[in-house]
């Protein structure tokens, strides 16, 4: 193996495991009678008829367009509210037990009740996945700018920088690794709901077809919509992680240099 | 009155303080909960007012039902945790012992975390339709990773230099893991359990309202297609009361496991406030 | 050198009190001093001497329980615009978001200047301090002396008219420290700053100032005003073996000894003011 170039065999080690998995898939499936697991052609087959045609447009696009606004929104409100109270003592005393009861309430059981006040329609859709995503972007925000450095604020103060600049250029991005380890997990908790709010009472969306196969016992369509939701977690994965080292940077590096000395 | 002047007082009254302003906040929001919906703000069925509310939960608790389905949540979410605990650990432990099992796993680990454990609820639903292995198999498949991550860190925090000298004494694997391995990993662990603990109680109880098996979540889905409004609501104190107690168990479990590692741990402090 | 008329820095019988939850602690009693124009003053004393606390009240950072502080003549009620502060932590003083450049430049930001003053300001602050190149450079990727001089070239950038450093060099090796010394000094000429240096190193202090405060234990007092009369020009070898030198250090150190077994001021011992 030594002689063989570094990137080549980084790329063998990352394909080796999966790659070995997806054929053990396909070859203990090939002739599956089993209704429930069909072979693994089969399922590629379906997959590559359905959604890469008409059907995915109008099925994947409304859940992540839903997906987008409520997790971008909740990160907005999040992140809005959470300067603020993380700043200040008292307010912090005073709400912490209370955000952290309303935090601990499944966020899927907030679809029922968004419901009754919003009926079935995408309001509901992109209020749960708001009102899910929103706790621990906040929760983060405030111990992350409850842990500012005190000696940086003191520079901040006496090089008299205020305000504005003050948040942008001290308490934004000193609380930023925090804020991001709270939006990864919005990310997650954003994808579960957009999934079950779509089973639960949608007319378009990729739980909502997921729901209609599984009904209609369209085995290998199902399974393809279940290849589908896994590819959209990764991507959505890979976008966050590329945003936050874009982001971070800094922060990674820092991280390296102390655990060094 | 040479030396410095200090007067010691109680520091209690400083936590009291904190804990009657904490206090201060829920009650406020109990009253803002009860007047909106009296003075017509909020139409008072779609969202009651909190004392109508709590008469509704009390009402509860002499329902079996209640109780039944309580402990239905509690049981899925106890074995699902239990399941992903062991699985986690084992795995954990064999994978980030192994230099060459972990590099051929990252991939594939990396792959599968992110898949939404909801995509499974097609399947579950197909396979054990409205049973409890429905709600484990979501409950175990979230938790799962979670464990199987902060025991991988968990493993390769360990000391090179407390490792060689465990090997250079002749220890076996089994006194490594013992003796070296296991007390690093504990405290990654403690984060774990609560991060999981969280997770299968989210999990458990979203199966329940999207799969309809018995427990917390099909009452609630229960009371609103049934209209009693000021039910559900008390089922939701009830989830957000038992979430706040795992969170806060969970967490001084991880406290007490941390206070006897103190060198280790800004990094998992991120993973999750 | 003589001080002009009017004193840069007027401190006048600062007390601080500390008063948290559980405790009262008087940090300082009674401490009164003036800083003429472009003086090098230096303070000593033991640990828990309050000497980081009456900077940080100089600085406008911490308010005082009673007296005052005058910058210019004016009172001191916040951060004052014409002041600088070097903290000891450089590692934690300088934005590790931020590249060496924009560490520099951010304070500038918040005077009125056009950029192309701005950007001089930088560069020149950073070659006055012996890093012209570093500009790109993350603060974390150098090191601990080098991130110390960046935050003096922060301070140095910023124009001001008196410079405060709270014991700036005491995390930083002997070999490092001796240059900074000598960088200090070779600031402090050129730019005419006025400058009051906080530190327990007593050799530093002699070394550095033209007056050494001397202060007591909490509740802190000024024990002594020490003039320096070593000569203007100094080296790390040629000064510190001088005689004088020796006698000065010697001096302050058994003053500090008496600080550190609780000495107090004639007016609290309950004795008449004898000399």
């Amino acid at each position: 193996m030594k002689s063989i170039p570094a990137p080549l065999r980084r790329i063998t080690v990352t394909l080796a495991l999966p790659v070995a998995l997806i054929a053990t898939w396909w070859f203990t499936s090939a002739g599956s009678q089993n209704f429930y697991f069909p072979p693994l052609q089969t399922i590629l087959d379906t997959f590559a008829k359905l959604w890469f045609s008409a059907q995915a447009i109008p099925n994947v696009l409304p859940s992540l367009a839903r997906f987008s606004m409520g997790y971008l929104a909740a990160a907005f409100l999040g992140i809005a509210i959470g300067v603020p109270v993380g700043a200040s003592r008292t307010l912090r005393n005073v709400l912490e037990p209370l955000l952290e009861f309303l935090r601990a309430i499944p966020p899927p059981v907030l679809v029922p009740v968004l419901i009754l006040f919003t009926g079935i329609g995408n309001e509901m859709k992109a209020l749960v996945i708001v009102s899910g995503c929103v706790w621990p972007v906040l929760l983060n925000t405030v111990a992350g700018v409850r842990s500012l450095d005190g000696v940086l604020e003191e520079v901040v103060r006496s090089y008299r920088i205020g305000g504005l600049a003050r948040l942008w250029h001290f308490v934004l991005p000193g609380a930023s690794p925090q804020i991001f380890a709270g939006l990864r997990q919005s990310l997650s908790i954003g994808i579960i709901l957009m999934v079950v709010s779509e089973m639960f009472a949608a007319s378009d969306g990729i739980g909502f077809v997921l729901v209609q196969y599984q009904r209609t016992f369209a085995i290998p369509e199902m399974w393809s919509g279940i290849i589908v939701l896994g590819i959209i977690g990764i991507s959505l994965s890979l976008i966050f992680r590329t945003v936050e080292a874009w982001i971070l940077g800094w922060y990674h590096g820092l991280r390296q240099s102390q655990r060094a000395s | 009155m040479g030396a410095p002047t200090t007067s010691v007082r109680a520091s209690m009254s400083a936590r009291t303080i904190v804990w009657l302003q904490g206090l201060a906040g829920l009650a406020g929001f109990a009253a803002l909960l009860e007047i909106v919906p009296r003075i017509g703000l909020v139409s008072p069925y779609y969202l009651p007012p909190f004392s109508t509310i709590i008469v509704a939960l009390f009402g509860e608790f002499h329902r079996a039902e209640f109780w039944t389905a309580l402990g239905d949540t509690l049981k899925a979410w106890a074995i699902g945790l239990a399941i992903s605990l062991i699985a986690g650990i084992i795995i954990g432990i064999a994978i980030g012992s192994s230099h060459a099992l972990r590099t051929l796993t990252h991939s594939t680990i990396e792959f599968l975390r992110p898949i939404p454990s909801v995509a499974l609820i097609p399947l579950a639903v197909l396979l054990f339709g409205s049973q409890i292995q429905s709600t484990l198999v979501l409950v175990v498949y979230a938790s799962f990773w979670q464990v199987l991550i902060q025991v991988l860190y968990g493993v390769q925090d360990v000391d090179p230099v407390a490792r060689e000298t465990a090997v250079s004494y002749g220890l076996g694997r089994w006194a490594q893991i013992r003796y070296v391995i296991w007390p690093t990993t504990l405290p990654y662990l403690m984060t774990g359990v609560r991060l999981a603990a969280a997770v299968a109680l989210i999990l458990a109880i979203t199966s329940e309202v999207a799969i309809d098996t018995q427990g917390l979540g099909k009452e609630i889905a229960d009371t609103e297609s049934g209209g009693a409004v000021a039910a559900m609501y008390a089922y939701l104190i009830v989830a957000g009361v038992i979430g706040v107690i795992v969170n806060l168990g969970a967490r001084a479990l991880e406290r007490r496991a941390l206070a006897w590692h103190p060198s280790i741990r800004l990094d998992s402090a991120e993973a999750g406030a | 050198m003589h001080t002009a008329a009017a004193p840069m820095l007027e401190v006048k019988r600062l007390r601080k009190i500390y008063e948290d939850a559980s405790r009262t602690v008087e940090a300082i009693r009674d401490v009164s001093f003036i800083v003429g124009q472009g003086e090098l003053v230096c303070i000593v004393g033991p640990s828990g001497a309050g000497k980081t606390t009456l900077l940080k009240c100089v600085a406008g950072l911490l308010p005082p329980t009673s007296g005052g502080i005058a910058l210019e003549g004016q009172p001191v009620a916040g951060p004052p615009p014409a002041m600088a502060v070097v903290f000891q932590e450089y590692g934690r003083s300088l934005f590790p978001w931020m590249s060496v450049h924009d560490n520099v430049a951010l304070p500038l930001k918040q005077k009125k200047m056009s950029a192309e003053r701005r950007e001089e300001l930088v560069r020149n602050a950073l070659l006055s301090v012996d890093l012209p190149d570093v500009g790109g450079a993350y603060p974390w990727q150098l090191s601990g002396g080098m991130q110390q001089r960046v935050a003096i070239a922060r301070a140095v950038a910023y124009e001001p008219h008196v410079l405060l450093m709270d014991e700036p060099f005491a995390a930083v090796d002997a070999q490092t420290r001796a240059d900074l010394e000598d960088l200090i000094r070779v600031l402090w000429r050129k730019l005419h700053v006025t400058v009051l240096f906080v530190t327990h190193d007593i050799d530093e202090s002699v070394y550095l100032g033209q007056r050494v405060l001397v202060m007591s234990h909490a509740p802190t007092v000024i024990m002594e005003d020490v003039v320096i009369d070593l000569p203007d020009e100094r080296t790390q070898l040629e000064t510190r073996s001088m005689a004088r030198f020796g006698e000065l250090r010697k001096h302050i150190y058994s003053q500090i000894q008496l600080a550190k077994q609780g000495w107090r001021p004639p007016s609290e011992r309950g004795e008449p003011r004898s000399s």
